[in-house]
């Protein structure tokens, strides 16, 4: 009896709240980095300190943001600028897709939180511990999702400010953050699923697709087109074989 | 320190289209069964889009391929992998990036 109670409370310990949040540390940084950038950058195009803080609130997006500087700074106009963000996130219908099987339990409204702050890193941590689990908690999820939202502000905030005295947040390679991630993220993904081999051709798909579509589309929808291709490839080599 | 009204309507504007990609699914998919075959193309996903991200963000500049001998972050990205392969850790992985990219910078 003792030993059960020990055993479920360190099943709770492990979805709980505060766990989430300690599986958040290790992409802090990274995103600290890009925040940070990000919030120069809008510094440099002429955004106020507020109108940035704001972008981080209500948008949350690093890529949408950089590219909303960008914009803002050329004149784009209001309905190019959101239309262009539009285009950009809209990976996140896949990350989403590939999420909501571990999230039946939830009622709707608990599966709206949980989305509304869905990124690339939050989804890559939960994906990797989906891989071990089975299972995401909601309270863990949260934990998760709520650090790096008040990172991500905190960041792009103090970006904005300092922005005034740091002309080139390049020279400190903190570009090269996020790129980072996302390899720490993906050799993660393909050390937990232990086949190597499929998902090897998937990610040299991925690639080469990007590429070659990246030539002839914008950036962003050759990221969509090779994503659906890989995964489609993917799916075949499993029935072929 | 000010909020313009144009930029408030952008940073609203962008706040929704971000916004329904990123709950739809989830609220609808969760409620449904999914095929078996959607599934397993589900679980590529992942591995997928990290790998086109990267893809994008270490070969391509301005819908080019980056010349190989100015790509600095490509050949930073070599000793990334080996430190994310050998240590498994996400912090050491992002650190010894930044700070590759530091020293090629500095140096080259």
């Amino acid at each position: 009896m003792q030993q059960e109670n020990v055993q479920l409370r360190m099943a709770m310990d492990e979805n709980s709240f505060l766990q989430g949040v300690k599986d958040c540390i290790p992409t802090l940084l990274g995103y600290l980095s890009i925040g940070f950038a990000a919030g120069v950058v809008g510094h440099t195009s002429g955004l106020s300190v507020l109108e940035i803080t704001l972008m981080s609130i209500l948008i949350y997006a690093g890529s949408a943001q950089f590219i909303i500087a960008g914009m803002v700074a050329s004149h784009g106009s209001v309905a190019a600028i959101v239309f262009t963000v539009f285009i950009v996130n809209l990976r996140h219908l896949l990350l989403s897709a590939a999420l909501s099987p571990y999230f039946r339990h939830l009622s709707a409204f608990k599966t709206i939180m949980i989305g509304t702050l869905l990124t690339d890193e939050t989804f890559g941590v939960a994906i990797n511990r989906a891989a071990n689990t089975r299972a995401l908690g909601e309270s863990w999820m949260n934990g998760l999702n709520v650090t790096a939202y008040l990172n991500w502000i905190l960041a792009t905030a103090a970006g904005a400010f300092l922005g005034q005295w740091i002309t080139n947040p390049e020279k400190f390679g903190l570009d090269f953050a996020l790129s980072a991630m996302f390899i720490g993220l993906l050799v993660l993904q393909l050390i937990g699923r232990q086949r190597l081999f499929r998902d090897l051709i998937v990610v040299v798909s991925a690639v080469i697709i990007v590429v070659g579509t990246s030539m002839v589309t914008s950036g962003s929808i050759a990221v969509i087109i090779a994503t659906i291709s890989a995964a489609t490839i993917g799916v075949l080599i499993e029935r072929w074989k | 320190m000010e909020i313009r009204w144009d930029i408030l309507a952008i940073i609203i504007g962008a706040s929704l289209v971000t916004f329904l990609p990123r709950v739809l699914p989830l609220v609808v998919l969760s409620r449904m069964q999914i095929p078996d075959l959607a599934m397993r193309w589900l679980s590529y996903i992942p591995i997928a889009v990290m790998a086109a991200l990267l893809g994008n963000e270490l070969l391509m500049t301005d819908g080019k391929m980056t010349p190989l001998r100015d790509n600095i972050e490509l050949f930073a990205a070599l000793p990334t992998f080996l430190v994310a392969i050998f240590t498994r850790s996400l912090l050491g992985t992002i650190v010894v990036g930044v700070v590759t990219v530091m020293l090629l910078r500095f140096l080259l």
